[in-house]
């Protein structure tokens, strides 16, 4: 009995099961009836996934912006950097795109939603909506403004389509102002937004580039 | 095994084609002309994996990249702005 | 829509981004493992995606993301013979009751 009905029960108020809600218990149960999955598995998935946020990417930034070496390595292949690290990214081939006070990346999958979800968790919904996904490519300016994001224009904006196998993170600038600082404060800077692209780290004003 | 036959830096054209099935070249892609930022590696065909086929022999992949003003006709921005898309050897063709 | 599915809409005029975001349900998220689960089992990303892209324009655009996997893992899974329609519809008319209490 999942935690949605315990709870459902316990206030006293039966929700019914949407359409597709049912369909996911009934496939759920019978995969597991034919011994395809386990019960344990789904909700070991369901607990890998929720312990894969924002702040593992967050980390290997930081790690970048104080290690030159590392940062070489992780834009050389992102995915063996990661695991440097002890981060888990699975079958993940990552690409790490660096931004520069001459380049600006953003990350988009026009086709659906593909994103570096065993690095950064499960995608914002804005980021699969039919608006960012049609738009991005066509007028990335645009949509970094509606962002807050102004980019000015001798920056060039690198847009990248993820309609294949790899998966992609930006490397944000590192703010200015940090230098000393420990990779753990560095890394508190580092939003999801701005792995993506749409957004720079905190303590950057949002209005050019640096 | 396909050998990869495009190196970086190559101009390459989308085949401009609109076939059915399922296919990750984008639609807005075909037809046009860009260079290749680098081969990604070779990877299963996802439009046979998507027909329960194995998809093999692995297919090489590239990255390639378009000026965007190059793409869009009314593209307002940088001149030197980009989109970099990953396509399939087999939609490639020397520009 | 052929030729250009509905789907593959790089380009085309759209509206404001809305920066729209929900914390998964539960069961949104047991969707999520079950494709990660069977993609293990070789059902592929690739057969779901084309079985998102065969929904017809008007269910893409109202079903919510969640809703499409679940969909599309099913028309996956029936396309295998890991299930049957008939074994769908029986367990589906179980649950119901059962959730009925």
């Amino acid at each position: 009995m999942s935690k949605d009905d315990d709870t459902a029960r316990e206030q006293g108020k039966y929700q019914p099961l949407s359409y597709f809600q049912l369909m996911e218990v009934t496939l759920r149960e019978l995969l597991v009836e034919k011994g395809i999955v386990t019960e344990e598995e789904v909700q070991a998935e369901v607990e890998a996934m929720r312990r894969r946020t924002p702040e593992r990417g967050a980390r290997v930034v930081a790690k970048a912006w104080v290690d030159p070496q590392f940062k070489k390595r992780l834009l050389d292949n992102g995915s063996q950097a990661c695991t440097e690290l002890g981060i888990d990214v699975a079958a993940l081939k990552l690409v790490v795109v660096e931004n520069t006070p001459q380049t600006h990346n953003a990350i988009v999958c026009t086709l659906c939603s593909c994103y570096p979800r065993t690095l950064l968790g499960i995608p914002p919904d804005w980021y699969k909506s039919r608006n960012y996904r049609s738009r991005m490519v066509r007028e990335p300016r645009a949509v970094l403004e509606e962002f807050g994001l102004k980019i000015d224009l001798q920056t060039t904006i690198r847009v990248h389509d993820s309609t294949a196998d790899m998966r992609y993170m930006v490397l944000p600038m590192r703010p200015a102002g940090t230098d000393g600082w420990s990779e753990e404060r560095l890394a508190a800077l580092v939003n999801r937004d701005s792995m993506i692209g749409v957004a720079v780290p905190r303590g950057m004003r949002p209005a050019g580039n640096g | 095994m396909p050998q990869a036959r495009f190196k970086p830096g190559e101009k390459v054209k989308v085949m401009q084609a609109y076939p059915l099935g399922h296919v990750r070249t984008p639609y807005y892609i075909r037809g046009c002309v860009g260079e290749i930022e680098r081969l990604c590696g070779s990877f299963p065909n996802p439009e046979e994996l998507a027909q329960m086929r194995d998809g093999l022999p692995p297919q090489p992949l590239y990255r390639v990249r378009f000026r965007q003003q190059e793409v869009w006709p009314d593209y307002r921005g940088s001149a030197s702005d980009v989109l970099e898309v990953e396509i399939f050897q087999h939609w490639l063709e020397k520009a | 829509m052929i030729p250009r599915s509905h789907h593959d809409m790089g380009g085309l005029p759209a509206g404001k981004v809305e920066r729209t975001e929900h914390d998964h349900a539960e069961w949104e998220r047991r969707v999520d493992a079950l494709a990660v689960l069977m993609g293990a089992r070789k059902v592929t990303v690739d057969e779901r995606r084309k079985n998102i892209e065969a929904l017809p324009p008007e269910d893409y655009e109202r079903m919510s993301y969640y809703e499409r996997w679940i969909v599309s893992l099913a028309q996956s899974l029936l396309q295998r013979g890991v299930v049957t329609t008939e074994e769908l519809a029986r367990k589906m008319i179980e649950v119901e009751r059962r959730a009925a209490g």
